[in-house]
């Protein structure tokens, strides 16, 4: 996982509400068993004139030449809500997406967001509204994200303050692997089983049991 | 100290802490299916990683097989075989149990795995599906995640989480009759908004849910999802034990009794806190029917599509859904035309569910012009339905009589319905071109879907009831 400090970068406004996991990868733009070949889907249901076309719609945020290489979305409320599919977020950061900042996220987009490097970046909606406006008028729709010092900044100076998990932005911060930190509590994972076996036969015994 | 369920689910299952705050919570159960379980265990096997307990993780074929009758490994989804065939491979390599498209225990994850007793009260499970949310039925504490947190529960039986806040929706009163949790679970996100569970656990509590059967209790926690809650949960009672019990993967003998008596303590201490409490009164629901592209925009099925501005959600975003929607303020939902219903989904395809909709159908037949399916949610729901002869009843009403699966809930590329086609369906999204390219949704009650089918337009089930 790459770390995550600060970037300042063409930030592109997608300001609607609900933006769902259907949106941003529709179940039909997920055609292999893989994290990787995502990018081409992402938004196909807005960024492409039709179903199964790959003609640009011009006047999709993301096919303006303005925003071309954008590395932050700037979105509505409950972004990322609907289905689970983690390909969502992988869709999003193999575009080049690496910060969403918005003024709430899906819980399961969110820690989705975390485990794969992309900064979801919560701000009010008043603040959000004022980035996008300032975005769409600005000669280059440039903002930048500092992780470390948790503020959103535009070029004219202009600048919010973000709170975020602290776990989850040490581990953006070292672009940390959790499974690896967890596996080196492998032995208390595996002494805190046996002393739930005792409590909770269930648990264990029946799975057992039926599968023969 | 009084505690709610979930402090003391959680606390049970607290292994430790990180030096960030975050719990490291034992997972009990792991879900998997075709869609995104395969891509995990694949992801858990390129690193060189087994997964930590077999015997508590569960693979399922539910999500892009066909439903089509004498289905195979082919599917209808372009690469949908991959996506079977990786899966099966992969569940294989991992030494976990997988219930194959032909498997007599198949089914929609969040039916069959209720159904086999493979979740259980006081039992943490995940599985990387949003929809997880529906197992706290039972008492379980069950969330959906993602693939990436799916490697990490499989690789190590945990996950780190922070610990969530609580909110109790207490729902007293009965419901009329004629309404349904489907319809209950619609007006409370018509009432609180998509946002409302924001993050939270929500426990579902008073009258009305104590009333509510545990299938009914299932479809009310399922559309937790569409809250944003972090889950959804009721409280285990004698209902959930003789659901329970005799199924193949609940305890039995001495485990069940001592299991039992453990889950009837699980229930919130009386005067526990939340940090949000809500109340709502079910005499208020009618028989609900949504008008937009979010579940939140539903009304009353005699109410009207609302002004913009009077509905849930922004201007701009209703303006958004009235133009997918081909609707005007003002316009009454029972004049609007269908093209096709749909019954089935992990919110609405249990046997109770079919049921209650083939009480409707019985001896009357869908609108000319009408596409009616029917979807048992497992293989088991549907050989009990035709055990019963229900599937006589929606095939000579004019329904397709289907395989178990999620079918046409959400379009992966095969088969969808028509674009702009005006669809009820008793599925929990609405979202635009969640159904195909280009679908009008309408989701309500399988009692909804099917007196609409009858009519040929959207209709209120109780007017049907009384004919």
């Amino acid at each position: 996982m790459k770390p995550f400090i600060r970037l300042t970068a063409t930030a592109a406004p997608l300001l609607r509400d609900n933006v769902d996991t259907d949106a941003i990868i529709p179940s039909r733009e997920m055609r292999s068993v893989s994290k990787k070949g995502l990018a081409d889907g992402l938004f196909a249901g807005w960024r492409y004139t039709a179903i199964g076309s790959r003609e640009p719609q011009a006047d999709f945020v993301l096919n303006q030449p303005r925003y071309a290489g954008a590395q932050i979305l700037v979105s509505g409320a409950n972004f990322g809500c609907g289905s689970s599919r983690e390909h969502a977020v992988w869709a999003l950061a193999e575009y080049g997406f690496r910060a969403v900042v918005a003024p709430s996220f899906n819980p399961i987009f969110q820690g989705n967001c975390i485990a794969n490097g992309v900064v979801p970046v919560v701000l009010d909606g008043e603040a959000v509204a004022s980035i996008a406006g300032a975005l769409e008028e600005a000669t280059e729709p440039l903002l930048t994200v500092d992780l470390e010092a948790q503020t959103v900044a535009l070029v004219d100076g202009r600048s919010w303050h973000f709170d975020i998990d602290q776990e989850a932005r040490g581990a953006l911060l070292a672009g940390l692997d959790a499974v690896a930190r967890t596996l080196q509590l492998a032995d208390e994972i595996a002494a805190f089983r046996v002393q739930d076996a005792a409590r909770r036969p269930w648990i264990y015994a029946p799975v057992k049991r039926a599968l023969g | 100290m009084s505690r709610t369920i979930f402090d003391k689910i959680w606390d049970a299952h607290r292994v430790t802490q990180t030096p960030g705050g975050l719990d490291l919570i034992l997972i009990d159960r792991v879900l998997l299916h075709e869609r995104t379980g395969g891509v995990a265990l694949r992801g858990l096997q390129e690193r060189g990683l087994p997964v930590f307990a077999p015997d508590q993780a569960f693979a399922v074929m539910d999500h892009i097989i066909d439903t089509r009758p004498g289905r195979t490994d082919r599917t209808l989804m372009p690469t949908g075989t991959d996506f079977i065939l990786a899966t099966r491979e992969a569940a294989g390599k991992a030494g976990i149990r997988l219930f194959d498209l032909d498997d007599p225990q198949q089914g929609i994850v969040h039916v069959m795995s209720p159904e086999l007793g493979i979740v259980l009260p006081g039992a943490t499970l995940v599985c990387p599906d949003s929809h997880t949310c529906s197992q706290g039925a039972l008492g379980a504490l069950a969330w959906g995640i993602g693939s990436t947190e799916a490697e990490h529960a499989l690789a190590t039986s945990t996950l780190r989480v922070r610990r969530p806040p609580r909110m109790q929706v207490r729902i007293d009163g009965e419901l009329a009759p004629g309404v349904t949790a489907k319809d209950l679970a619609l007006a409370l996100l018509g009432r609180f908004g998509v946002g409302g569970g924001a993050g939270h656990v929500v426990e579902y509590a008073g009258s009305a849910v104590r009333a509510l059967e545990v299938e009914a209790r299932l479809t009310l926690c399922n559309m937790g999802t569409e809250f944003a809650a972090f889950t959804a949960i009721v409280a285990p009672d004698e209902k959930v034990l003789d659901f329970l019990k005799g199924r193949p993967f609940a305890p039995s003998g001495a485990d069940w009794d001592a299991a039992a008596k453990e889950w009837l303590s699980l229930a919130s201490d009386a005067d526990a806190e939340f940090e949000v409490e809500r109340l709502f009164d079910a005499r208020e629901v009618a028989p609900m029917i949504t008008w937009g592209t979010s579940p939140q925009q539903v009304v009353p099925i005699d109410g009207a599509v609302p002004a913009v501005g009077e509905g849930q959600g922004t201007a701009e975003s209703q303006r958004r859904a009235l133009d997918y929607m081909g609707l005007e303020p003002g316009a009454r939902l029972t004049d609007l035309p269908i093209g096709a219903a749909f019954i089935g989904s992990c919110t609405n395809s249990r046997i109770s569910d079919l049921r209650r909709a083939a009480a409707l159908l019985r001896g009357r037949h869908v609108a000319p012009g009408v596409k009616a399916i029917c979807v048992p949610g497992s293989t088991q729901v549907k050989r009990q339905a035709e055990a019963e002869g229900l599937h006589e009843v929606f095939q000579a009403a004019g329904f397709e009589w289907r395989e178990s699966g999620c079918s046409m809930c959400f379009f992966a590329g095969g088969e969808s319905f028509g674009p702009q086609e005006r669809v009820v369906s008793s599925t929990n999204r609405n979202f635009e071109s969640r159904q195909g390219p280009g679908p009008r949704t309408h989701l309500a009650s399988p009692e909804t879907v099917a007196a609409s089918a009858l009519a040929g337009h959207i209709a209120d089930p109780r007017q049907v009831a009384a004919r």
